[in-house]
Order: structure tokens, then C-alpha cells, then sequence
């Protein structure tokens, strides 16, 4: 075969190559630009309680998921296992934050009495911390370690695993 | 709320993803403000649709960041700080147009690169081709030719008697 005629399989390599990193890479993967950076400062008006605001929450390591009552099944897959780890791990200085999305304020509520929630959670009107925190869906978890920097992010329900994983590398942190 | 679940692998229910009643835009202004907010709007990807832009999309998040790119512009940020703002929350990825630097020169690139290679070939090629047809016939062959002038000759001969 001459030069000239193996220039035609040679030129599809490259797009071979391309298409095969393209179908291989999944869309809805977005990396955040916000990981390992400072977490934007939110205030949030809690159910049943006082405003909250990231500034107040200085030094402490915070997990703050973003969930919603119509988000099935991952939100109430990952629902008790979050309340559990605010259980376990609250007396050694884990603060932890439910954020409902475009929520009905009766809704959220139900929500939070099905799964006995019993850290704070708030709505989110305007979606101006989701936007700020760039979600594009729920749930969607950030833990943030002492400093006020997010160390992780989980899109998607949270595995017992990932969770217990996280919140002990925030901890840990002084 | 009109649900879509992402995947079962990754079981993220995508914001309100699915288009909902349009609704009035919150804070509508002067049309002066309508149409800047849809400027900027309509360079930003909805990230929780296919192919759309914030400006086009049905969506609550859409609607949502919309109210946020006015509430911007009124506080007097530029086209340019909006966009990056919603470039340090959510990546390059939430830009329509990839800009022109780095990696992404290839997509901007690429296209004229292969329209100027494919150009390059079709005139090789064209130019080749009509070299071929200007080309001066080959000399024929001695025998041949002899036979054709003597069958001419005989022939010339016959019809003129």
C-alpha cells in the first residue's frame, strides 16, 4: 500500500480517538469550578427557626445538601442517611444544612416530618443559593471544611460510603 | 412539578427540567432591561436542558437565573461580569459559545483548517485532472498506422474509379 492510500485510515485515528473519548465521557458529569475554592456565603431563613448564615457557621465543617420533596427516588434514598449522620456526628462539631429547591412550602414540610429532620433546613427562593452554589439538580451535597472552603461535592444520592468518607475528612481538618 | 431523573446510575433529578406554564418574568422593567437581560441570557446554556439557551428555555432555573442576570444588570454589572459570575458558579460549560482560548481554539479551529485542506484537494486534484486531458496523444503505432494509410489509400483508390 502506498503512502497515499494509507493516508485515508491514517487521517480517521484522530477521530476515532475523539469520538471514543466523547461517547466514553458522561454529558451530565460537570465539573464544578467551585471545589477547593472558598464557599460562596449564604443566609438561609430555617423552618421553624431563626435565620442561618455560612458566616455564622465559621470553623465549624458544614454539609449542605440541596434537596427537594419532588426529587424521587434519590432524595428519599439519601434522606435518613443524612439525618443519621447529623445524629452521629453533631456533638463532634458537624453542622449540617438542608437547602429544599423550588419547593410548596406544605411539601418540604412533609418531607422533612417523614424523615424526623432535625437539622435545620430552609427553602431557597429564587434558587439564588443553588445558582450561587451552581447546582442543576438534586440532590446535590457540599462539604465544607473548616476553613469555609468546599472540599467535595456529590452529585446524585449519597452512599453511606461517600457520606461517612466525607464528613470524617472534615472533621479531621484543624 | 414535572420531574426527569438524569439516569438510574446517577439518580439526580435534573431542576424542574420540563418545561412549566411560562410565566411572567418577576421585576420586568423597561424594554431597554427586557432586552439586555435576553442578550446575556441568550449566551448562557440552561443547564438543565438540552441545547438551550436561558434566554429560550421554559424552565423554573431558567426563569430563575433570568430574574438574577436583571437583578444584576440593574445593580450596573456589565455583560461581561454577568457572564463570568455565572462562569465561576457553574464552569465554561455554561457558556453557549466555548471562548476562543486554549484547547477550545481547536473547535474554533478546526472546521476552516479542514475546509482548507478539503480546498487544497479539490484543486490538486482539478489540476491534475485537466493536465491529464491537455495531455498530447501518444505517437501511434508504426504498423498500425501503416495499415490505416494503406486500407485508406485502397480505399481512396476504389471509390475514385
Amino acid at each position: 500500500m502506498s503512502w497515499k492510500k494509507a493516508l485515508i485510515p491514517l487521517a480517521c485515528v484522530p477521530l476515532i480517538i475523539l469520538l471514543a473519548y466523547g461517547f466514553r465521557t458522561d454529558p451530565k458529569a460537570i465539573p464544578s469550578p467551585l471545589v477547593e475554592k472558598a464557599a460562596p456565603g449564604f443566609r438561609i431563613a430555617v423552618y421553624d427557626g431563626d435565620n442561618l448564615s455560612l458566616e455564622g457557621l465559621k470553623g465549624k465543617p458544614v454539609v449542605l445538601n440541596f434537596w427537594a420533596s419532588w426529587c424521587y427516588p434519590a432524595c428519599y434514598e439519601e434522606a435518613p442517611l443524612l439525618e443519621a449522620t447529623w445524629r452521629k456526628y453533631k456533638e463532634r462539631g458537624l453542622m449540617m444544612v438542608g437547602v429544599g429547591i423550588q419547593d410548596k412550602e406544605a411539601n418540604a414540610r412533609e418531607f422533612m416530618r417523614r424523615f424526623n429532620f432535625t437539622f435545620p433546613n430552609g427553602p431557597d427562593p429564587g434558587s439564588k443559593i443553588s445558582i450561587d452554589y451552581g447546582v442543576y439538580g438534586v440532590p446535590e451535597t457540599f462539604f465544607i471544611d473548616r476553613q469555609g472552603r468546599i472540599a467535595y461535592k456529590h452529585v446524585g444520592a449519597l452512599s453511606p460510603d461517600v457520606i461517612e468518607e466525607q464528613v470524617r475528612a472534615i472533621l479531621k481538618e484543624k | 412539578m414535572a420531574l426527569v431523573c438524569a439516569s438510574l446510575l446517577t439518580p439526580l433529578t435534573i431542576l424542574a427540567a420540563a418545561p412549566s406554564p411560562p410565566k411572567a418574568e418577576a421585576g420586568s422593567s423597561s424594554p431597554d432591561t427586557d432586552e439586555r437581560v435576553r442578550d446575556v441570557a441568550s449566551e448562557l446554556r440552561c443547564v438543565v436542558c438540552q441545547n438551550l439557551s436561558v434566554a429560550d428555555s421554559p424552565s423554573d432555573l431558567a426563569k430563575e437565573m433570568r430574574d438574577l442576570i436583571r437583578e444584576l444588570l440593574q445593580q450596573g454589572k456589565t455583560r461581561e461580569e454577568i457572564k463570568a459570575y455565572f462562569v465561576s458558579r457553574y464552569g465554561e460549560f455554561v457558556l453557549l459559545e466555548p471562548p476562543k482560548r486554549g484547547f477550545n481554539l481547536l473547535v474554533w479551529g478546526l472546521p476552516f483548517a479542514a475546509l482548507l485542506v478539503g480546498a487544497c484537494g479539490v484543486y490538486l486534484a482539478a489540476k491534475r485532472w485537466t493536465r491529464r486531458g491537455h495531455q498530447a496523444a501518444p505517437p501511434p503505432d508504426p504498423a498500425y498506422a501503416e495499415r490505416v494509410r494503406r486500407e485508406l489509400k485502397e480505399r481512396g483508390g476504389s471509390s475514385g474509379s
